[in-house]
């Protein structure tokens, strides 16, 4: 047991730092906002750069551009971003969730079409599946795609929690194709043009009053035929495939959690803090939550470089850390008092950010029923909704809201 | 980077599963509370498996395995309460070990058995060494120490001590008068030295209280350091013992919840069940996530030890008082009788919680170390 690098790794991981140092200078800030349009722009070029050096895509095969290495590359990669305080590609939706549906479902012409623009960052791509009335129950999305005698689709409906919307160039979005069979098996995945005619991006404002999500609407938004991902009527399957590699895009990240600096710092230079009980004891708790979410990402980690597919066990890591990244911001900002809440301070912005952040890739305790039933095999809560199709499900959910 | 256990190690937690499995630990736990002779003396199984050598070097008779390697045998040990020595244990022998003594060959092969009797090192709001006092919060200070030569005198009394009872040796850390930690081995039997025995709540985990009036033993040539890790040894084996017990309380309560009914449906469909069963495995997996941290820090960390010893203690003591809990309320009325095991594992984490300065003093050491290296 051990964390250290195999030659191999240590070797990878110099010609990273390498590259780094010499190049850190072109970086642009570590971090801005998304609603700038200047730093977007920086962004992508730094993506680019990144791209060409080896150092995005890391696990992508090389047949696509690609490294063509394994997880415990891109973590190192990770690591030595963060080591250089530079920041990492703009795409992490694209690259690590989107981009390897594409990889595993697209057609030919569409990995050869949209895979290298997106890897070098002259492509930025947004996850067009929420929806206002299908968050946890994704397989309830509305938007409605009709197809036409010569193949091409009409897309109308609304999106929601679109990150990224505002500047990308595609979406990968998941619309009902069938209304008439149960609502797993009537969804078709799209690729769609965010410049097409009747897309319209608005901007969701936050508890910050920042906008760093989007509503997207389409309204008779036309697809050409080769719009589809993975075959029409398999929706739920290609979906599955981008929620696997969130899952994934979760577990790299995780292994870097376990040392707050800013707020043992804020801690530890207040001496009456330092010695309260109270505060010594949410220190206590809340560092260990985040040291027990970093070594079980290097549990994960381990058993990803094996080959084994990510599970709903995940889910854990990132209950764990949302809450615990919950409880260090109230203690830090405790602290601080009122001046934790100025419009400028980083306690201000973890305050208004991470209360959403506990529903951002399924709500807790839809996490929490997949974990009890997919891993503890506890029975399923009995559904409504199985086998139903799902026009006769709707006219069912309108008289029980009304009664 | 390889975060898994090795084939060997598998192996060590499956023949220990299998050498705890001939006895009826659980029960023999229950029917302690009303007979403490019903406890399965589990000495000879304990050397026969080769435990007290575990952490003593192969030139001293010892299997010279790591620190991993025994939380992975006290997790073992916790799943079914097993009253196995471990905490006295293993302790004591890093200490000798450490020191070279004399002793080694004979405690090794089981001839002698040692007992560590724990000093709690100073943190940045108690600068002193302390030990467990009978009762209460205040802090007591570690026996007085007088050296004389090779010997040390010891002088004072430590509440609460784990595996005293029935120990050859004890190994026992004293404070000097220059304020200096020292440590000495001192036979169970010379003068000046007292164990009364005790049995606190659970059945299964023998206890004493020590008291030392001028009782002279070897003086162990050893390092403060060496002393601290001996406590969060301690630490990270009580941790693995909680989180072996905590396991027991999810599986039992998970069989349970799928297979008891209400309104027509197994209660583990309900959220209400779900979610809290969720809950335990979360606290369970942070659990053993810190003791794979522990175990590495253990072997090739030393440096950060103390802080992964005490976040494993914190972790899996709040898990395990978790579990317990959740194995009761799950269980409904019946998890609450003596008709059930849950008591027992309840009554386990409701000791381990107090012992050793408490699971709450495990989670202010994790603030003390991080403070510490922020400032």
């Amino acid at each position: 047991m051990d964390l250290d690098d195999t030659p191999e790794q240590a070797a990878f991981r110099a010609q990273a730092r390498a590259w780094l140092e010499a190049n850190k200078e072109q970086a642009p800030a570590r971090s801005g906002s998304n609603d700038d349009q200047d730093y977007v722009d920086a962004r992508r070029v730094w993506q680019r750069r990144l791209a060409e050096a080896g150092l995005a895509g890391v696990t992508w095969p090389r047949e696509v551009g690609g490294r063509g290495v394994g997880p415990i590359e891109q973590v190192t990669v990770n690591q030595e971003i963060a080591r250089a305080d530079v920041p990492g590609i703009l795409d992490v939706i694209g690259i690590g969730m989107l981009g390897p549906c594409i990889i595993a479902h697209g057609s030919e012409e569409q990995k050869s079409t949209y895979l290298g623009p997106m890897l070098h960052g002259d492509e930025v791509w947004c996850q067009l599946f929420s929806e206002p009335g299908a968050g946890s129950d994704l397989a309830a999305v509305q938007t409605r795609a009709r197809r036409h005698d010569d193949g091409t689709w009409t897309l109308n409906g609304q999106k929601v929690w679109t990150t990224n919307a505002h500047f990308a160039s595609y979406g990968l979005l998941l619309a009902r194709t069938d209304f008439d069979v149960p609502k797993h098996k009537g969804l078709t995945m799209f690729i769609v043009p965010m410049e097409a005619t009747g897309v319209t991006v608005r901007g969701l404002r936050q508890i910050s009053g920042e906008a760093e999500f989007n509503e997207v609407f389409f309204d008779d938004v036309v697809l050409g035929e080769d719009a589809v991902v993975g075959g029409i009527g398999n929706g739920w399957g290609t979906a599955m495939t981008v929620l696997m590699y969130e899952r994934l895009t979760i577990g790299f990240g995780s292994e870097s959690f376990g040392s707050p600096a800013e707020l043992s710092r804020t801690l530890a230079t207040d001496p009456t803090a330092r010695a309260d009980s109270d505060v010594r004891r949410r220190l206590g708790d809340v560092i260990t939550e985040l040291l027990a979410v970093r070594f079980n990402g290097y549990r994960a980690l381990t058993a990803l470089s094996k080959g084994q597919i990510p599970g709903p066990e995940a889910g854990l890591a990132k209950v764990t850390m949302v809450n615990a990244a919950i409880l260090a911001t109230d203690l830090g900002g405790d602290v601080v008092g009122p001046d934790a809440l100025a419009s400028d301070s980083q306690w201000s912005y973890l305050i208004s950010f991470l209360p959403g952040l506990k529903s951002a890739g399924g709500t807790e305790q839809i996490l929490r029923n997949t974990i009890g039933e997919r891993v503890l095999g506890l029975p399923p809560e009995p559904r409504l909704d199985k086998g139903i199709p799902f026009s006769e499900l709707r006219a069912k959910e309108r008289p029980a809201v009304v009664r | 980077m390889n975060f898994a256990l090795s084939d060997e190690q598998v192996l060590l937690r499956e023949s220990a599963r299998g050498a705890l499995a001939r006895f009826k630990t659980i029960e023999a736990a229950r029917e302690a509370l009303e007979d403490p002779a019903a406890l399965p003396d589990l000495w000879p199984t304990t050397v026969q498996a080769g435990w007290p050598g575990l952490l003593i070097g192969e030139p001293s008779g010892g299997a010279g395995l790591g620190t991993f390697d025994a939380l992975l045998v006290a997790e073992e040990c916790g799943r079914v309460l097993a009253p196995v020595p471990l905490l006295g244990l293993l302790p004591a022998t890093a200490i000798l070990d450490q020191a070279g003594d004399e002793s080694l060959p004979a405690v090794a092969v089981g001839e002698l058995r040692p007992a560590y009797i724990p000093a709690r090192p100073p943190g940045d709001l108690e600068p002193r060494w302390t030990v467990q006092p009978r009762s209460g919060m205040s802090r007591t200070a570690a026996p007085r120490a007088t050296v004389v030569g090779g010997e040390v005198a010891l002088e004072g009394t430590i509440a609460f001590v784990p595996d005293a009872p029935g120990a050859h040796l004890l190994v026992a850390i004293g404070v000097s008068e220059a304020g200096q930690p020292v440590a000495a081995a001192i036979a169970a039997a010379a003068p000046g030295v007292s164990i009364e025995p005790v049995m606190r709540y659970d059945a299964s985990q023998p206890l004493g209280h020590v008291t030392f009036n001028g009782a002279r033993g070897r003086r162990l040539d050893v390092g403060p350091e060496v002393l601290a890790n001996a406590w969060y040894l301690a630490h990270a084996l009580i941790a693995a013992e909680s989180l072996g017990a905590a396991q027991t309380c999810l599986e039992v309560s998970v069989a349970y919840a799928k297979e008891r009914f209400t309104f027509g449906r197994a209660i583990g469909s309900y959220q209400a069940i779900k979610h809290e069963l969720t809950e335990v495995l979360r606290r369970l997996e942070n659990a053993r996530g810190l003791q794979y941290y522990a175990g590495l820090a253990g072997e090739s960390a030393p440096g950060e030890f103390p802080l992964a010893a005490s976040a494993a203690r914190s972790a899996a003591g709040q898990a395990l008082d978790f579990a317990a809990r959740a194995m009761i309320d799950v269980h409904g009325g019946i998890g609450a009788t003596w008709e059930h095991d849950a008591p027992l594992f309840f009554r386990r984490a409701q000791l381990s919680r107090r012992l050793l300065a408490g699971t709450h003093d495990a989670t202010d050491r994790v603030a003390d170390q991080t403070m510490s290296a922020a400032a």
